[in-house]
């Protein structure tokens, strides 16, 4: 009996220094990705806050990590030092015309691949496949003199023309319309629907959620990339977002980083707000292997 | 009874290439579907060609030419490849990136999948949904925008993060000024944008080992290491090869975060290869040398994306 007793207690004892230990695993492994989480923010945060700050006292230290009296001034000179607006208005107008591009193309592309039928679909399909694989060193120069033939040299087009389709897109694309299944065409070939009010109306909002996971992608690749531009514009009302940032932050040395700052954070924004509306979308994409284009 | 054959709402009358089409048969069907086939992969295929494939082969063209963009090219064969075997500049920048890539692909690696497995093990959904977003978040800010804030950063004089160390004791450390610390500072902003891609593609990867599979393994008494090394790692060994193939093509590709903290100094210290292509072909107008580098890191990339793949057959298991 007090064997048995002696017995339950050990259980019970053993069973409550488990939990003690379990407890105390999850508080030290809590604590180092908190630790992580924070060394991730913080430049992003450290933009922000000193962004916040006067210029002159921006490079002052310690930063100061809450903004009690924040000072919007350097807001105001970014937009003054340099043609940030334009900046703004140039990298919305590439971006968006790549996107709609590369939705319009890679959608066509993409329905083709997967559900209509003809001779040589296979080959066309693994042209397209192999140049994943090529990298956009291995095509910068080629691409570079080409527009310079086009006499597209220094400008917004020379960036939108070789972005307007994308062998990723198609690929990916193709990956949604073969999940729709073939049902929806034959019912609507009953009714007297034609190839294009097939593709049109009945597939492609179908294939919406991929349409998404591209349209977002490739949002973030083209509004912060920074190599095409640097070698594809000279002048400075043509940069891009990125590019004047950097072309700024080389003009100003380390004179007033609070103007730079608030520089990146303005640029920062829709990417953000892409992010909350989209990241599911997002999410999907990358692990597609999407973002590394 | 015979004009209404011939009326216009029976296409099969027309003749020629457009009856051909528009013929009301299955055979007519099959003929426009073809067509619209074509006509939908044409702007696909045609940008692909034009702006990619057409390009590598011009690569290879153009690094047998000398060629300074204004005067006509001179065909000169081998020259530039000969040049570049004798050229230590060249030569550095890919010691000097393939040092980056093993530094900073490991420390990518390792750091994304222990924060994977630490988010997969929590079981609040709210710290999940933190931790990812902030793991997450600098993947989406541009390279080039956040090279400068980190610039700032490792500044060595006005710089917080030699501020902190100071607090603990630390020297002030050059980091955008010295060699090795130039690297390790290129490494580690490199890192922190990059993390985030093979953060979540390890956390689907730890979602897709099923929970039956675990659970033997703790009924088998199999726990903390002996499960990770046992189980975890080779369930998920596809993922990582998927994870390491992709994290190197990317790294061997470094350019912003070089150019923008260090632009390749001090001296060539953190100079790479795509900087050496940009600084041969857009700089000094050496559109035939600065081909054949590239066509040099192609080739590269090319070979270690095809290493991986044959050492994968020793460790990567797929179920």
């Amino acid at each position: 009996m007090s064997q048995a007793a002696s017995q339950e207690s050990t259980i019970a004892t053993t069973a409550h220094r488990s939990l003690v230990l379990n407890r105390l695993g999850l508080l030290i492994r809590v604590t180092l990705l908190l630790a992580v989480a924070i060394i991730m923010l913080a430049p992003i945060v450290y933009a922000l806050v000193t962004s916040l700050r006067s210029p002159v006292e921006s490079f002052t230290l310690p930063p100061k990590w809450i903004p009690t009296e924040a000072d919007w001034s350097s807001y105001r000179s970014v937009f003054t030092t340099i043609p940030f607006e334009q900046y703004i208005v140039n990298s919305t107008v590439v971006t968006l015309a790549i996107v709609i591009g590369q939705l319009i193309t890679s959608a066509l592309a993409g329905y083709a691949f997967a559900r209509l039928k003809f001779p040589g679909r296979e080959l066309c399909f693994w042209i397209i496949l192999a140049t994943l694989m090529i990298p956009l060193q291995a095509t910068i120069i080629p691409v570079f003199v080409l527009i310079k033939e086009l006499g597209l040299s220094n400008t917004r087009a020379s960036l939108v023309l070789p972005a307007l389709s994308s062998a990723f897109g198609a690929f990916l694309l193709r990956q949604y319309f073969l999940r729709i299944p073939d049902d929806f065409e034959e019912a609507a070939l009953l009714e007297g629907a034609n190839q294009w009010e097939i593709f049109w109306s009945i597939y492609l909002p179908l294939a919406k959620p991929g349409l998404s996971v591209l349209a977002i992608l490739t949002f973030n690749v083209y509004w912060n990339e920074f190599l095409r531009p640097l070698i594809f514009l000279q002048s400075i009302d043509k940069f891009t977002l990125p590019l004047g940032l950097v072309n700024l932050q080389g003009y100003l040395g380390t004179g007033s980083i609070s103007v730079v700052l608030a520089g990146v954070i303005v640029s920062l924004l829709p990417v953000l707000v892409v992010y909350l509306v989209g990241q599911r979308y997002l999410v999907e994409g990358i692990m597609m292997g999407g973002l590394k284009g | 009874m015979a004009q209404t054959t011939h009326s216009p709402s029976a296409p099969a009358a027309r003749s020629g290439p457009i009856g051909w089409i528009t013929e009301n048969s299955l055979a007519g069907m099959a003929r426009r579907r073809a067509l619209l086939g074509y006509l939908f992969i044409l702007p696909s295929l045609l940008g692909v060609l034009v702006f990619t494939a057409g390009p590598v082969i011009a690569s290879f063209g153009l690094s047998l030419y000398q060629w300074n963009i204004i005067d006509p090219p001179t065909f000169i064969g081998l020259d530039n490849y000969e040049r570049l075997a004798n050229d230590t500049r060249v030569l550095q920048s890919f010691v000097t990136t393939g040092q980056f890539v093993v530094l900073a692909v490991s420390l990518q690696l390792v750091v994304s999948l222990l924060l994977a497995m630490g988010v997969q093990s929590l079981k609040q959904t709210g710290l999940r949904y933190v931790f990812r977003t902030a793991y997450f978040l600098p993947l989406l800010t541009s390279a080039a925008s956040i090279s400068i804030v980190l610039a700032y950063m490792f500044h060595q004089d006005f710089g917080v993060i030699n501020y902190y160390l100071g607090k603990v004791g630390v020297a002030r450390i050059p980091w955008l000024n010295s060699s090795t610390w130039a690297m390790l500072a290129i490494v580690l902003t490199y890192v922190w944008q990059q993390i985030g891609f093979t953060f979540i593609v390890f956390l689907g990867g730890l979602s897709g080992i099923s929970r039956d599979v675990l659970e033997a393994a703790d009924l088998d008494g199999a726990t903390g290491w002996r499960r990770f090394w046992d189980i975890t790692l080779p369930m998920l060994s596809p993922t990582l090869l998927f994870a390491a193939v992709i994290a190197v093509i990317g790294a061997l590709q470094v350019f912003a975060e070089p150019f923008v903290m260090t632009n390749g100094g001090p001296g060539d210290a953190t100079r790479t290869v795509v900087m050496m292509i940009y600084e041969s072909a857009f700089s000094f107008l050496q559109i035939g040398y600065g081909s054949a580098i590239a066509v040099l890191l192609f080739v590269v990339i090319l070979l270690v994306t095809a290493l991986q793949f044959r050492l994968s057959n020793k460790w990567v298991f797929y179920q």
